[in-house]
């Protein structure tokens, strides 16, 4: 076999691994919980549920719905969540070429706070009993808005947006709609709790509306990045060669900011902050398929909805019913996890 | 074989002005090499025609103005060799190769069945094999320079631009590279453009210099017209002896001017 074919063969068989291990993650998620049936029951109802499958899994009509109407799209969520955080975060390397960037670089989740900062402030009592949320559109737009400020700053005088004064513009954004909200804040202690376990990062609450509310940016965001996932390979010899080699650098990297804006600022107006994933689980992919942004991006994607099931369910589990912020077992989980892959993988080399 | 012209050419970078006005027609399987001292805008002319920094003037290949086509046209007409090439680690030879084949696939395509036989039969013609499957942070500063050549020729464009090939390499790998470059352009009858520090193998392996000052051509023609001492002293600010052999090679050697 040719050397440039083979290696795509070496290849194959990641994909079908990072599904399998997702649809185990999702299997879990949805087995356990601090209320509810017996966690092997779950997967008997599942089956029974099939078509032409009749098992006898002994769930009651209240067990089904917590099943269904707590669990699931709490799963579902989280996989959302998780997978747009990584692939994001993937992308935003891929583009501005530096492994410390994560999703939240040109100001959504500065903007995104801000945004709901001003919402918890201006209405105390509590948005949730309103009929429609405002929290979450209004931190959306504010990520939204801090990122085409990041881009309109990090343009230079000749009209050229080169990536470094893109991450210095999305710095100094982050920087300004930060202190904004300390300064509100400040003003308003009372609400500095609220505030707090919003920025924390939270899929408690997550219905099945939250999920249809962030699905359709978040499969229009994934569906271009992963059509952008070969030039982002191109890109990895810097915006000179890869011009030259007839790639036009500034209007992809527009398509791919955007596209990794959108859905990062979708998710994080449902689920709050939820750090560490979009930096941790591209590296870890990285780890272990190596470097081409063709299998770091689906398998980022899809081990990222896995990882971050998994870290939702200690949160439910211990501590109940208080339940441990989900940003704070990403980091418990993540670093020893990820410290792991580093030290096995540097011996390698 | 495609011919390349320049009409009234300017560079300007933000502060300072790189290539002052460069006039000159390239002839279809020429080699022009550019000389000059540091900062006289050999890079910046090359840079030009690759399309990486905007120029005034026109650039034209085959009669026909550089501005008016899409980047991915122009990268289909010319292949550029940078002077300090990015191998992204974690990348294998043969994945790097594949790069050249970029402007023939389409923006959200993949490459095709035929662009990967095009990569092996590069890697195979320049004996590159042993490399294809190791990852370019393996490589030393040679084989690095040859995968750059092999992406360049993988692109298939009839005009290749070189930058400094052989700033890295010994004796042997410069030679090597060269005379590849050379070969390449025999067989497939490639339009080169190359910039060059050392002179004497810019005399050897190029049809015409042009040597360069400060953003203006001051001199150019066969090595026999441009490498005098004269010239070199007044724009290099060097002492030099030039050695004419037998077989009308021409020969740089720089002068110890410190005496005991």
């Amino acid at each position: 076999m040719s050397a440039s074919m083979s290696m795509r063969g070496a290849s194959r068989w990641w994909i079908p691994s990072a599904v399998v291990a997702l649809a185990c993650s999702l299997l879990l998620g949805l087995m356990i919980g601090p209320a509810g049936p017996t966690w092997w029951r779950v997967p008997l109802e599942l089956v029974d549920r099939l078509p032409f499958f009749s098992v006898d899994s002994g769930l009651t009509a209240t067990d089904w719905s917590i099943v269904w109407q707590i669990r699931a799209p709490r799963v579902v969520l989280a996989a959302i969540v998780g997978s747009t955080l990584s692939i994001a975060g993937a992308s935003y390397q891929g583009v501005f070429r530096n492994p410390l960037v994560d999703p939240y670089l040109l100001g959504v989740a500065a903007g995104a706070g801000l945004g709901a900062t001003i919402v918890i402030t201006v209405n105390r009592s509590g948005t949730s009993s309103w009929i429609i949320d405002p929290l979450p559109m209004i931190a959306f737009g504010g990520g939204l808005i801090a990122v085409l400020v990041t881009y309109l700053l990090g343009t230079t005088a000749k009209g050229e947006r080169s990536s470094t004064s893109l991450v210095l513009a999305g710095v100094a954004v982050t920087s300004l709609a930060t202190a904004a909200q300390t300064f509100l804040l400040q003003r308003n202690s009372d609400v500095v709790r609220q505030v707090y376990s919003w920025i924390l990062g939270r899929l408690s609450s997550a219905t099945w509306s939250d999920v249809r509310l962030v699905l359709p940016y978040v499969v229009f965001s994934t569906v271009v990045l992963l059509l952008h996932r070969r030039l982002l390979d191109v890109l990895r010899v810097g915006d000179e060669e890869a011009a030259a080699l007839g790639v036009n650098v500034s209007r992809v990297r527009l398509a791919v900011v955007i596209a990794a804006t959108l859905g990062t600022a979708s998710v994080v107006a449902v689920s709050g902050l939820i750090g560490f994933v979009g930096i941790i689980v591209p590296h870890a992919v990285r780890l272990v398929v190596g470097t081409s942004y063709r299998l770091v991006l689906p398998i980022s994607l899809l081990f990222g909805a896995a990882f971050l099931i998994l870290a939702d369910i200690p949160g439910r589990v211990l501590d109940n019913p208080a339940e441990t912020p989900i940003g704070v077992v990403t980091a418990f989980l993540g670093a020893p996890f990820f410290l792991l892959i580093l030290r096995t993988r540097k011996n390698e080399r | 074989m495609t011919s390349l012209a320049f009409d009234q050419v300017r560079v300007d970078y933000a502060k300072r002005t790189a290539v002052a006005s460069f006039t000159d027609t390239v002839k279809p399987g020429e080699w022009l090499c550019i000389i000059g001292p540091n900062g006289a805008g050999k890079s910046s002319l090359l840079r030009s025609i690759a399309g990486v920094v905007p120029h005034s003037g026109r650039i034209l290949v085959d009669g026909s103005p550089l501005t008016a086509r899409s980047s991915r046209r122009r990268a289909q007409l010319i292949a550029y060799v940078p002077q300090l090439p990015v191998l992204p680690s974690g990348m294998t030879g043969a994945e790097y190769v594949l790069l050249g084949r970029n402007p023939f696939v389409t923006h959200f395509g993949r490459e095709s069945e035929l662009d990967h036989s095009m990569v092996d039969d590069v890697i195979d013609r320049l004996d590159l094999a042993a490399l294809a499957t190791r990852d370019v942070d393996t490589l030393s500063g040679g084989e690095r320079q040859r995968l750059v050549i092999a992406r360049a020729i993988a692109q298939e464009a009839p005009i290749l631009l070189l930058d400094e090939p052989t700033a890295a390499l010994d004796i042997g790998h410069q030679q090597q590279a060269l005379e590849l470059v050379d070969k390449l352009r025999r067989e497939h009858g490639l339009t080169v453009v190359s910039a060059m520090h050392d002179l004497t193998l810019a005399g050897i392996y190029s049809d015409r210099l042009i040597l360069m000052h400060a953003g203006h051509v001051v001199a150019q023609g066969p090595a026999g017209d441009v490498l005098r001492p004269e010239t070199l002293g007044e724009f290099y600010g060097v002492s030099v002896r030039v050695h004419r052999e037998d077989d009308g090679t021409i020969i740089v050697v720089p002068n110890r001017t410190t005496s005991f």
